[in-house]
């Protein structure tokens, strides 16, 4: 790139008018340079993406024979879906052999009130952080948004006690509770930022004709944050379905959480590796999140910004 | 338009088109060597479009572009000969004020002297000397707005674009600034093409303006001209605060011809018509500026004079606005700042239709 | 809001804080009282039972001549710089090649993301398939002909940390690509435009303007990146459960097993207060350029 004055010093009489020269858009091919680098790397990386998944899906579809024999990227030559059934209803960990359905089971029963209590929780709380902060709000907040990054290995064992106090260790409640507790950081956060980017004028009137803290709250805020709830479930759902710490740590094998026992059942020592039986149990135990993201779309992505960023 | 010999920059039949929608059709401007052309028009209307595409910054879907008479139609933004100046500034903030003027020389490969040089140079036409060493966030809006413009001056161009330079500012600062931009324009005598929807500042500024609307050029002339001789009504009413005066009515054929509407009767005998002055009956639309109209005793000199009663009344500081009626229509006209009129005063209010403008109804073009 | 000078501050706002008292008794008692708890009972001999009973630093010299808490903090170690750089790395260049107005970005987006929804657990045991010796990536290769080919990372003590470190890039990498994203969309179009107009190259537009201008994307991000290394577990557990032997351990996985399974409390506490530790190295020096210069939050 020479000096630009030099390169256009065209004799000053030249007529426009007849040196003609290109027109239009500046041709572009399909294959420039350009477009086979970023597309060709984005091909790629797409596939490194995809292989587990596609890897998962046909292991779960051979039967042990042809796993024993072929290739793991290779197509079933013969579906069958015997590996899901057993996967779903007679695959044993240890104890019992009814399969993954129990721990599915108990994740949805874990997961449903999780998530409602959490967010019920963690709206109220950043609603009151938003808009009626009293002395000292603040500095409970800034403690709950410190202890999002406190690693859970050190408050699990005090929770254990606290929930041995009252009766809760081992059982659903208590995890329900615990799940609740390490959602409140980011979902309150979330709440409160969506909650004060709300115009103040509205919460005004509303206090002016005289509507108190949850006439507002449920009349008002809640009608008006509905894209900020479905947020706040894609992110709780998600996250609560795929935990696995605090399954293991505060419930009992019959009511572990599905990964748990999808764990228990692949790493198991006992008995023969039945490959497609375990990624079928994967898939199965994947499934549940991968529909809530592939559904949600752009949604999921603003709820995990949201939660990342922030948090 | 009269052909301009040696056009700085020529556009010829440029569209543009995102996907479906075309925002410039078939457009054509050739701007003189050392000319100062404002491009004006509501928002929307594609002239940040037109400019980026004369900057290269946009692919045109049909036609040519000319700087300096080398077709760039194909030409990276860089090999074009233009500096351009942002209306958000767009300053590298991590790099200091003199880091943000020589960056792009530095990588075009410019020896260390001419570096030196040009950013002295430019420094010291835009007085930014003091202020070299400092990062933009450490600037204010109007230092900002002199580094872009230094940024431009740098690369030693023929062509300057200014995109909304000065629309992030507030009124005293852009009344500066603005000066500066037409005394820096004065020195440097380059092409100079200015976006803004600020129609003072297109009237001090520009040589000529081109009035935009929907990707077209509505009229291409100088400042005076476009004020006083509109081609049409949107150009009308889009220049002038207080807007020009509409009286919707029709062309009667007398001796000279009038214009009626609802009981007034405006002789056109000094008026210049356009072309043909069209049939009597024709649907038309009376346009007079505020400004033009007398009032009082100085309405009885005029051509044209009506009674009617004062309505509202505008204090404006310099001047007064004042509404009534004329033609069943609002019509307002300035008065000094002095006189004092009371809602329902009789007046006298008079003008000469010579400086009016008439526009056929549905055309809006000017008759 | 509500200034006006009622009787009682106490009752002042009363609904809301009420209606705080969970989050109060979170920040308070699990937080901060929790945390506490474990520093405190870290310095005593509990074992099947938390016991307070003295011993100073003892258990911490036995956890620093431990060989399994050392190899723990090793693995984290490579660990973490493995996920630091290449998922900023990987995740900026995916983020900047979605960022070049290309066809099906929605669809690329969607398929570089969608291992985030994935639990560590899943992640885990779908590497542990493919990077099955006998059948998985080495196993193919080996039967197309190339019979030496060497690519089994959880079998090989030295190398298992990488095997890990991989499937824990393709579960993540994603998410740091959609960060990076937001952060040069967030970026004024008239930047770029200058930069051209000035004739500057891509890529050394990206590296002298656009990534300084991103650095408080990279910093957020760093600081996710880098929780989210001291907290892994579960990856571990469902890909290789520590081993072949001790090889792929790491301290979550210590800090679990001395407390629920060697049931030896102490042990646990001082490795978990290890873990406080390295995490505060990393946000304290953070919230402090984040938030000590402004005013908080
Ligand atoms: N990427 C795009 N895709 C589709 N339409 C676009 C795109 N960019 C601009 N437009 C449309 O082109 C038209 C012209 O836009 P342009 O930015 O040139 O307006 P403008 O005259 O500069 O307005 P303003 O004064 O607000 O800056 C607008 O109607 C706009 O909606
Ligand atoms: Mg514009």
């Amino acid at each position: 790139m020479s000096d630009q004055a030099v390169s256009l010093s065209v004799p000053s009489g030249a007529a426009h008018a007849d040196a003609l020269g290109p027109s239009g858009p500046k041709p572009r091919h399909i294959f420039s340079r350009r477009n086979i680098f970023l597309y060709g790397t984005l091909i790629v990386a797409a596939l490194y993406y995809l292989l587990p998944l596609y890897v998962m899906i046909v292991t779960s579809l051979k039967g042990m024979p042809e796993i024993r024999l072929g290739n793991i990227f290779s197509p079933p030559l013969e579906i069958t879906f015997e590996p899901w059934v057993k996967a779903w209803s007679t695959a044993c960990t240890g104890l019992n052999c009814d399969g993954l359905s129990r721990g599915f089971w108990n994740s949805v029963r874990i997961t449903v009130p999780s998530v409602i209590l959490s967010i019920a929780i963690a709206s109220v709380n950043g609603y009151a952080l938003a808009n009626w902060r009293f002395k000292g709000a603040d500095t409970f907040f800034i403690i709950l948004i410190v202890g999002a990054f406190i690693p859970y290995q050190v408050m699990i064992y005090p929770i254990v006690i606290i929930l041995r106090e009252i009766g809760l260790y081992g059982s659903l409640s208590g995890l329900v509770i615990v799940h609740s507790i390490f959602g409140m950081p980011i979902l309150t956060l979330l709440f409160r930022n969506y909650f004060t980017s709300m115009p103040e004028e509205l919460f005004r009137a509303a206090r002016v004709d005289g509507a108190g803290f949850w006439g507002i709250y449920l009349r008002i805020m809640l009608p008006m944050s509905l894209p900020i709830f479905v947020v706040a479930v894609i992110l709780q759902v998600t996250g609560i379905w795929n935990d696995f710490l605090f399954g293991v740590v505060y419930t009992r094998p019959d009511t572990y959480p599905m990964t748990v026992q999808l764990n228990n059942i692949v790493n198991s020592v006992q008995g023969v590796k039945e490959y497609n039986v375990n990624m079928a149990a994967t898939i199965l135990t994947g499934l549940v999140p991968l529909v809530i993201y592939f559904i949600s779309g752009r949604l999921f992505v603003r709820g995990i910004a949201a939660g990342a960023v922030k948090g | 338009m009269a052909e301009i010999a040696n056009p700085s920059v020529s556009i010829q039949n440029l569209s543009l088109n995102y996907g479906a929608v075309s925002v410039l059709q078939t457009l054509n401007l050739d701007i003189a060597e050392g000319e100062f052309i404002v491009l004006l028009g509501p928002s929307g209307c594609g002239k940040s479009t037109l400019l980026n595409c004369i900057a290269g910054l946009l692919d045109i879907s049909k036609g040519r572009i000319f700087i300096k008479g080398k077709n760039v139609t194909w030409e990276e933004p860089k090999d074009r000969g233009i500096g351009m100046v942002f209306q958000s500034y767009a300053l590298y903030p991590q790099m200091t004020v003199e880091k943000n003027l020589s960056f792009g020389l530095r990588v075009a490969g410019l020896p260390k002297e001419e570096i030196a040089k040009r950013i002295a140079r430019a420094a010291e036409i835009l007085q930014i000397e003091p202020l070299l060493q400092r990062k933009p966030s450490a600037l204010s809006g109007g230092q900002r707005q002199r580094v872009a413009i230094g940024r431009a001056l740098v690369r030693d161009v023929d062509v300057f674009l200014f995109d909304e330079p000065l629309s992030n500012l507030d009124a005293k600062l852009r009344s500066e600034l603005r000066v500066e931009i037409k005394l820096l324009h004065r020195r440097l005598e380059n092409t100079m093409i200015y976006v803004t929807h600020d129609q003072i500042e297109a009237m001090t500024l520009a040589d000529r303006i081109a009035v935009m609307k929907g990707g077209v050029i509505q009229q291409l002339d100088a400042p005076q001209t476009i004020y006083n001789r509109p081609v049409n009504r949107f150009v009308a009413g889009f220049l002038g605060s207080p807007a020009m005066n509409f009286i919707e009515g029709q062309l009667e054929a007398g001796d000279a011809g009038a214009f009626t509407a609802d009981g007034v009767s405006i002789p056109l005998d000094r008026y210049e018509f356009d072309k043909d002055r069209g049939s009597a009956g024709k649907p038309c639309v009376f346009g007079i500026r505020p400004e033009h109209v007398a009032f009082g005793d100085a309405a009885k000199a005029m051509p044209f004079t009506a009674e009617s009663a004062v309505e509202i009344v505008e204090p404006m500081g310099s001047d007064t606005l004042v509404w009534t009626k004329l033609g069943g229509r609002n019509f307002s006209f300035r008065v000094e700042a002095e006189k004092t009129l009371r809602t329902g005063d009789p007046i006298r209010i008079g003008f000469d239709p010579a400086r009016a403008s008439l526009f056929d109804t549905p055309s809006g073009n000017r008759l | 809001m509500s200034k006006s000078e009622r009787p009682s501050r106490l009752f002042r706002n009363l609904n809301a804080k009420v209606a705080s008292i969970p989050m109060i008794l979170t920040a308070l008692v699990v937080f901060v009282g929790g945390t506490a708890w474990t520093v405190l009972y870290s310095f005593t001999n509990s074992k099947l039972l938390p016991r307070l009973n003295f011993v100073g630093l003892d258990q911490y010299y036995r956890l620093w001549a431990t060989p399994r808490w050392l190899i723990s903090i090793e693995n984290l170690l490579i660990y973490g710089v493995i996920s630091l750089v290449f998922s900023l790395v990987i995740g900026f260049i995916l983020a900047a090649l979605l960022d070049q107005k290309i066809r099906f970005e929605d669809t690329f987006r969607t398929i570089f993301l969608y291992p985030f929804a994935l639990s560590f657990i899943v992640t885990g045991l779908v590497w542990q398939w493919l990077l099955n010796p006998d059948f998985g990536i080495q196993g193919v290769i080996r039967r197309l002909g190339w019979t030496s080919f060497d690519f089994d990372p959880l079998y090989n003590s030295s190398i298992v940390i990488y095997g890990i470190s991989i499937a824990a890039l393709w579960q993540g990498t994603g998410l740091i690509m959609c960060l990076m994203l937001a952060g040069l969309r967030g970026i004024d179009e008239d930047i770029w435009k200058a930069a051209r107009v000035d004739g500057i190259p891509m890529w050394k537009t990206y590296l002298f303007i656009i990534i300084p201008m991103m650095r408080p994307v990279f910093i957020t991000t760093l600081v996710i990146i880098a929780s989210g290394i001291v907290k892994v577990y579960d990856l571990v557990v469902a890909q290789t459960s520590g081993g072949p032997g001790i090889a792929s351990e790491v301290p979550a996985k210590y800090v679990y097993d001395y407390m629920f399974f060697a049931q030896n409390l102490g042990q646990g506490f001082a490795a978990s207060t290890m873990m406080l530790l390295s995490v505060m190295i990393v946000i304290v020096p953070w919230a402090y350029l984040e938030f000590g210069g402004r005013k908080r939050v």
